[in-house]
């Protein structure tokens, strides 16, 4: 599904990634840790085709981004939903919209996933919230609608980047569930987080594989996590 | 009243999600509409002077093309055999493919205007009028003179385009200015229009980001800008076109004497035209807004 290769990547100063490969077979499960400005954000970003490597090739769904246009980037990401660390919405539509806007831009109808898009809203503890503007939300609810927007499009793979960091233990389990029920479903995971509580409680319920960046390259954490 | 506000205000913002994913702007809407509107009232009148000097070069064309006038002043006695005198030489003249004296009731009636119906021209020392047809290509004017000068002393050529020839160029300047004119209003109308779209877009970049994260292609996006300001600008051009034809009705009616002046407007058929305005102006904000779009989308990430 996305499979790098020897994938290099620098902002113009030198190379913050090198070397990295790393190939996600479909419903894999994987936590990505690392330092803070390690490059954690920037690999997803490579994940899902924001960033084109300055070395090697990354592939999504078979083609290599450097062949795609802006449009076969747009329809890449339907598949690939993404929960971004600055989550952003648009600010003059209520939450709801928000998370049905993928379903929007895509032309489907808004109106047959209606039963989805509550149900969505209510596992992830919004639904009191749907009519409210993105402005008016707290860091954890912003956080809990970016993670129902990556997913209102049942996408095959999901990249979250940090998506339990503002919210309260209770709570980041009930979005692990979520995920994990996803993995079952046969979706393909990765989550960047600090928070090792949160791979160990997972560890126990799905087989899932940590990634840690160090020293600039992508490694496999033994089991000692 | 306000159910039709609200019908307006829709068609603007626009209907269906699709059209609601850019944040509505007031402002800069109803400049948009203000900048149509004036475009468009502009663009009828420049219509208007085009058609209507069309119209009067093609008249005065035609006619100048085609006639002049014989007069033939003398003492009473002598009118009778110089006017005869004239036909024959005009007979005999190329170019010319009828000559015909005038009676007095059509000079008459062409005095009236200026003495009165009551003018008895019997009576009067006026001078008679012989018209002249021309053929196609003419006949030599200053030759034509030079014989009558020989033959009929008191004959005077008057074969109207000494002083209708540049009248008739003016005309046509003035045709070919007002479509210029269309033509610049009509550029105009594009670039204010690609200078608001292109405010939008800037205004808007986080939208558009945020579109483009959750996998909007850049046809979605520049559709709902190009949609918002086409419709503006029909609308708007719509305002303009319908007051700009008001406006003209309000004119004096064309009249004979009036000439040029008065006869600014349209007539019959060509009332048809101020209708093309508004699908033209939607067209160029159509075209102009989706250039600016593609170009903002392309330098984007
Ligand atoms: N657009 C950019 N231009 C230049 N440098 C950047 C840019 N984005 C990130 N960086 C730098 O690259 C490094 C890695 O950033 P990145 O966001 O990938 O880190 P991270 O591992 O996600 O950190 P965190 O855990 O704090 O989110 C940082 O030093 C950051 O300053
Ligand atoms: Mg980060």
């Amino acid at each position: 599904m996305i499979e790098l290769e020897n994938v290099a990547y620098s902002y113009g100063g030198g190379e913050l990634l090198s070397e990295v490969s790393l190939k996600l077979s479909p419903g894999s499960f994987h936590f990505l840790t690392g330092p803070s400005g390690s490059g954690k954000t920037t690999f997803l970003r490579l994940c899902y085709g924001a960033l084109t490597p300055t070395a090697g090739h990354a592939q999504l769904f078979g083609r290599d981004v450097r062949d795609m246009t802006r449009d076969d980037v747009a329809m890449t990401r339907r598949r690939i939903g993404v929960v971004h660390q600055d989550c952003q919405f648009l600010d003059h539509l209520p939450l709801a919209e928000n998370v049905a806007l993928p379903l929007i831009v895509s032309g489907r109808d808004t109106l047959q996933e209606q039963t989805n898009l509550k149900d969505l809203l209510g596992w992830c503890g919004l639904s009191h919230r749907a009519k409210a503007l993105p402005p008016e939300l707290s860091g954890g609810e912003r956080q809990r609608a970016a993670l129902a927007r990556a997913v209102i499009m049942s996408p095959d793979v999901i990249l979250a980047d940090e998506p339990t960091g503002n919210v309260d233990y209770e709570m980041s389990q009930r979005l692990m569930t979520l995920l994990i029920e996803l993995n079952r479903m046969g979706k393909t995971i990765m989550i960047a987080t600090h928070d090792l509580g949160i791979i160990r409680s997972t560890k126990s319920q799905v087989q899932a594989r940590v990634l840690r960046i160090v020293n600039r390259r992508l490694q496999l954490a033994g089991a000692d996590l | 009243m306000k159910a039709l506000r609200d019908r307006f205000n829709t068609l603007m913002s626009g209907e269906g999600p699709a059209d609601r994913v850019v944040p509505p702007t007031g402002f800069t809407a109803s400049l948009t509409l203000f900048a149509s509107a004036v475009m468009a009232f502009l663009a009828v009148f420049a219509l208007a002077l085009s058609l209507a000097t069309g119209r009067l070069a093609h008249d005065w064309g035609a006619e100048l093309a085609r006639s002049a006038t014989l007069r033939i002043s003398a003492p009473e006695d002598q009118i009778e055999a110089q006017t005869q005198a004239a036909l024959r030489v005009l007979e005999t003249t190329e170019g010319v493919a009828t000559a015909r004296a005038l009676g007095s009731d059509e000079q008459r009636a062409l005095l009236a205007p200026w003495f009165g119906p009551d003018l008895p021209v019997d009576e009067l020392p006026i001078p008679q009028l012989i018209e002249i047809v021309e053929e196609p290509q003419g006949f030599d004017a200053a030759g034509l003179r030079l014989r009558l000068q020989a033959e009929v002393p008191g004959a005077v050529l008057d074969d109207h385009s000494r002083w209708r020839r540049p009248l008739v160029r003016a005309a046509e300047r003035l045709r070919a200015l007002g479509w210029l004119s269309i033509l610049l209003i009509g550029g105009a109308m594009g670039a204010v229009i690609t200078l608001a779209a292109n405010a939008a877009l800037a205004a808007n970049a986080q939208v558009i980001t945020v579109l483009r994260l959750v996998g909007a292609r850049d046809v979605f996006i520049a559709r709902a800008f190009v949609r918002r300001f086409t419709i503006r600008a029909l609308v708007g051009a719509g305002i303009g076109m319908i007051a700009g034809c008001l406006a003209i009705l309000a004119l004096p009616a064309a009249q004979d004497e009036g000439g040029f002046l008065t006869g600014l407007g349209f007539q019959g058929l060509q009332w048809l035209w101020p209708l093309v305005v508004p699908p033209v102006a939607a067209a160029v904000a159509f075209w102009a807004t989706r250039s600016a779009a593609n170009r903002t989308l392309k330098d984007l990430a």
